[in-house]
């Protein structure tokens, strides 16, 4: 069987696991996928600014966060989740551009430390300013969307939602990074110099991706409220920003499907390390650094060198078969 | 005045502290192009090594000599062994998310292994209280001071009078050239991991009897010791003090003087005013793009 | 004879299925913070529900079933919280225990209310019990219970007019912070300073300086036991003379042990502490040391008794009723004398406070004294 057509079985395995298997899960089950399938939209964003175009964001957490307090702001004011949801996005976006803009003038690794800074400002900010957030008491009593008649109440009906939203958010980001855009972050991750003199206006486009990363995550945050029909600033930390990090870097980042298997990993682990008890964590951290160690490109970038190894033994088999049959001459 | 006084001064004290772990991130950085942001939790561990000392009945002086020792150890060699060089040749950056993985994996492990409680710790130096122009300062808070400065003195003439110690610089500034001159730089760069281990286990028991032994006392020390190095200047050891005190004292006024909720995010601003206007640090050289 | 042997096993076949179920294991899921900045909380909680359910096992268990209790980690995220509760009710318990962040408690309690299952939580803050879940129940007082209590003895006692109040800010913090303003204030006392703290902060010099900048006559201080024992500590190094006031965890044995003689003075109105003039509490206090090496904590205490408020309610119904469990816990007033694992006399009223007797303390010579014994409300 030819390899496309075993990568497009697998792909329909996959989709098939995602619409049919939830009907069979528990109401903790169908949760644990809805907020899979809203990380994997986070971390999508966060692996467009650091696999795709190579910068460091540790805000990705702060963006979430703010798009769900635009949501749970505006839907106790008593909109609906759709305006919400668009202003949202508007607002992340231009945030990030905002923030990116002077941010980027220096190099790759200050980026880092303004958006660390960033993080936690925002976090004051939704802590301290309670006339506007509800501060440390948080925001609850907004419900779930509905769209043309049909709730998305229930928990298995609010993860097609969430399903429907991850699959409009990966359209986005495949058109995008096939597209005239997607090869200049490419061109700008791996030469930077080279880009630069081949007229690739390296700020700009650097400055697009951390945006539209950053509008990703506020996508991500506007879907998160409504999941856990409770906003407060304590989710919203540093350390949602280092898990989404590590969600990129363990799936493999740079890689299209590599969001999707980091956030399975990091949602689904203190699932499966439960027995672990408190060392969960510690056998977490003790995991990313050994996969760092064999490889910097993630569970994904491993696959890919064992192909590619596969591959080379084969064509240096093929060449030491067809030169032998050369020497014959 | 007189509150003023104290702000200051108990500023310097905090800034001391600030200065010492800020020295070793900023050599690390400069010798082998490591961002280590496991930095505050290595200020937490030490102080765990010289209670599971104690907890073998060995007296304090031994005990902190053993955490020292352990420190070097394990956060020195192993660290450099273990981690840094297998990263490097994937990069700064895998690097440094290998050393965010680091800090969590070296916070959880204290919580499991030892509590996740606070736990007092023994003070080598004497209590008590002095005064310094009419304001009350505990002899803790200048012994810190005095200990975190002459350390650094230490640092800076070890650097600049001993021969090793040029050879060190030599192998910050161009490992290639330091290199093709003969100076053994693998073991030049074996020396900063075993500096900054003593430093950061220095500053631990300077400061685990106010601060209590915590697992996870090295967050806000950590952030902390990244502002203060790059505010001071990244390529710079006289800058990681200036940025360590600057930062102490600037932490104080603001949280007396502007507000008390907000007092995270003063040095935040200075970090970001810093970097946008400055970015080579208040006493750093301006950084060459190398192509 | 054959008839005999039939009759015999079909009876089996019968008596076999409820002699199972007298022998299943009562379960109880506790869902707790045990990692994140909660961690010390859940923790505490965690260890002193163990040591209960430990306890009650020895002795045969719960009318003759013994419990088996399993513990989540929210990571003291609200997010998690809410799934794990799920989690938990999909599991079907007897009751559930936790959260003890007042956040994840909102957040969950809908769920359980749902359910129909007890929820016996850590959360303090006054607004808990005030939101209509019916399955909701503390192990604690209320904020609401305490902070008229403390706005009392400054106003009156100490006939304070200005007051400077140093806080976490967190919602522990927050919530007693804004009781203790809103009843301080109801009684003509002004609050000179407002004075916000970190969790884990180490530095309090400028806030003692602004909390004296505002002349007060007395201090209320409300943080978290390591960060009461740093504030003390700098309060005395700057010379303060005017009296602290506090709650539990300013004056408890942890925080005496952390800042030595600049404890002493703080004075505190205190619902649960080891050192009462109790033997329970301070047999609880030993037995809990001798097991995990420190001195538990107010959120410790919590989990101990939360255990023991589901033994004392199950006793009374007189069985193992999950359904019923929420209305056997209303309204139901547990001795000490007949039940001693519950540490002090306790009623439950219809919202799930709690009355009990507090105490007002002073912490003198090393020592915390019981000077007052403040009677429940309904005495």
């Amino acid at each position: 069987m030819s390899r496309s057509v075993l990568l497009k079985t697998f792909g329909v395995l996959i989709v098939g696991a995602l619409i049919f298997l939830p009907l069979t899960l528990n109401r903790y089950g169908i949760y644990i996928m809805s907020l899979w399938a809203i990380m994997t939209i986070a971390a999508m964003g966060l692996n467009l600014t650091l696999g795709y175009a190579g910068q460091v964001s540790l805000a990705q957490g702060a963006f979430v966060g703010l798009g769900a307090y635009t949501v749970a702001i505006m839907m106790s004011a008593g909109f609906g989740f759709w305006l919400p949801l668009l202003i949202a996005i508007v607002i992340t976006f231009a945030v990030g551009w905002l923030l990116g803009y002077p941010a980027l003038r220096v190099q790759h690794h200050y980026l880092a430390f303004v958006t660390l800074a960033f993080s936690t400002l925002v976090f004051l900010v939704f802590r301290n300013e309670e006339w506007l957030t509800k501060g440390i008491y948080g925001i609850m009593g907004f419900k779930r969307p509905s769209a043309f008649g049909v709730s998305f109440q229930k928990p298995i009906e609010f993860y097609y939602f969430t399903l429907g939203a991850l699959a409009l958010a990966s359209a986005f980001m495949a058109w995008l990074v096939r597209s005239p855009w997607g090869r200049a972050f490419v061109a700008l991750r791996e030469n930077p110099v080279r880009a630069l003199s081949l007229g690739v206006d390296t700020r700009r486009y650097t400055l697009m991706a951390f945006a539209i990363g950053s509008a990703m995550g506020g996508f991500s945050g506007a879907l998160y409220a409504p999941l856990v029909e409770f906003v407060d600033p304590t989710p919203f930390t540093l350390a949602l920003s280092l898990n989404l990090l590590m969600m990129v870097i363990v799936g493999g980042s740079g890689f299209f499907f590599g969001p999707f298997l980091g956030a399975a990993i990091g949602v689904l682990l203190p699932e499966w390390l439960r027995f672990a008890h408190g060392w969960y964590l510690t056998i977490y951290a003790l995991f990313v650094m050994i996969l760092l160690i064999k490889t910097p490109t993630g569970i994904l970038g491993i696959i890919e060198n064992m192909i590619a190894a596969r591959k080379t033994r084969a064509a240096s088999a093929a060449r030491a078969a067809a030169s032998a049959g050369l020497d014959k001459v | 005045m007189m509150n003023f006084i104290n702000l200051i001064l108990s500023g310097l004290a905090t800034g001391a502290i600030y200065a010492l772990v800020a020295i070793g991130f900023t050599l690390l950085w400069q010798t082998s192009q490591t961002i280590n942001f496991a930095q505050g939790e290595f200020v937490m561990v030490p102080a765990f090594f010289v209670l599971a000392a104690l907890n073998l009945g060995m007296p304090l002086p031994i005990a902190l000599l053993v955490g020292l020792a352990l420190s070097m150890l394990v956060l020195g060699v192993l660290f450099k062994n273990l981690l840094v060089d297998p990263m490097l040749r994937h990069g700064v950056l895998p690097l440094a998310i290998c050393t965010m993985a680091l800090s969590i994996f070296l916070k959880e492990t204290v919580k499991e292994v030892y509590s996740a409680e606070a736990s007092p710790f023994p003070s080598f130096l004497p209590e008590g209280n002095l005064i310094v122009f009419g304001a009350t300062i505990s002899i803790q808070s200048v012994s810190i001071f005095v200990f975190a400065i002459c350390a650094v003195l230490a640092l800076q003439a070890f650097l600049a009078r001993t021969s090793t110690g040029r050879q060190m610089q030599a192998t910050a500034q161009n490992p290639y050239v330091a290199k093709l001159l003969g100076v053994p730089v693998k073991r030049m760069i074996m020396y900063t991991f075993l500096i900054n281990a003593a430093l950061v286990a220095l500053a631990s028991f300077l400061i685990s009897p106010v601060y209590l032994a915590k697992f996870s006392a090295g967050e806000t020390l950590g952030l902390a010791a990244f502002i203060a190095a790059i505010v001071g200047g990244f390529n710079q050891i006289r800058g990681a003090i200036v940025g360590g005190l600057l930062l102490g004292i600037v932490d104080n006024l603001a949280a007396a003087y502007i507000s008390t909720q907000y007092r995270g995010a003063v040095p935040l601003f200075l970090l970001i005013a810093v970097i946008l206007f400055r970015p080579q640090g208040l006493m750093g050289r301006a950084e060459e793009r190398t192509v | 004879m054959k008839l005999f042997a039939a009759t015999l096993l079909v009876s089996a076949a019968f008596v076999a299925p409820a002699l199972a179920q007298t022998n299943a294991p009562i379960k109880i899921i506790n869902v707790g913070e045990l990692s994140g900045p909660g961690a010390t909380v859940g923790t505490n909680f965690k260890n002193s529900a163990d040591l209960a359910v430990a306890e009650i096992n020895a002795k045969g268990g719960i009318l003759g079933r013994k419990i088996e209790i399993v513990h989540f980690d929210t990571q003291t995220n609200p997010g998690v919280a809410r799934a794990l509760v799920q989690k938990a009710i999909d599991e079907n318990p007897y009751a559930i225990m936790g959260p003890g962040y007042s956040g994840s408690v909102k957040v969950s309690a809908p769920l359980a209310a749902q359910a129909g299952i007890a929820q016996v939580m850590g959360g303090e803050a006054a607004e808990l019990t005030q939101l209509g879940f019916n399955t909701l129940f503390r192990t604690s007082f209320g904020q609401q219970s305490s902070m008229p209590k403390i706005a009392k003895y400054i106003a009156e006692n100490l006939k304070a007019k200005n007051v400077a109040v140093i806080w976490v800010n967190n919602d522990f913090g927050k919530g007693g912070r804004d009781m203790v303003t809103k009843e301080l204030t109801a009684r003509g006392v002004k609050v000179t300073a407002d004075i916000s703290t970190e969790a884990g902060q180490a530095d309090f010099a400028a806030d003692v300086v602004k909390a004296k900048s505002g002349n007060p006559d007395a201090i209320f201080i409300y943080l978290n036991e390591e960060e009461s024992a740093r504030a003390l500590r700098e309060l005395k190094r700057q010379g303060v003379t005017v009296p602290l006031v506090g709650e539990t965890t300013l004056i408890g044995q942890k925080v005496i042990e952390l800042a030595g003689d600049a404890a002493n003075g703080a004075r505190g109105h205190i619902g649960l502490t080891v050192d009462a003039p109790n033997d329970n509490l301070k047999a609880y206090g030993k037995k809990f040391q001798e097991k995990y090496n420190y001195i538990p904590d107010h959120n410790g205490i919590k989990g101990y008794l939360g255990v023991y408020m589901i033994k004392a309610a199950t006793e009374k119904m007189g069985k193992v009723d999950q359904k019923g469990l929420p209305d056997a816990l209303k309204g139901l007033t547990i001795l000490a004398a007949k039940e001693p694992g519950i540490l002090m006399d306790l009623t439950i009223d219809k919202n799930g406070d709690l009355d009990r007797d507090s105490f007002l303390a002073f912490v003198e010579n090393g020592k915390q004294v019981v000077k007052e014994t403040l009677p429940k409300m309904s005495k």
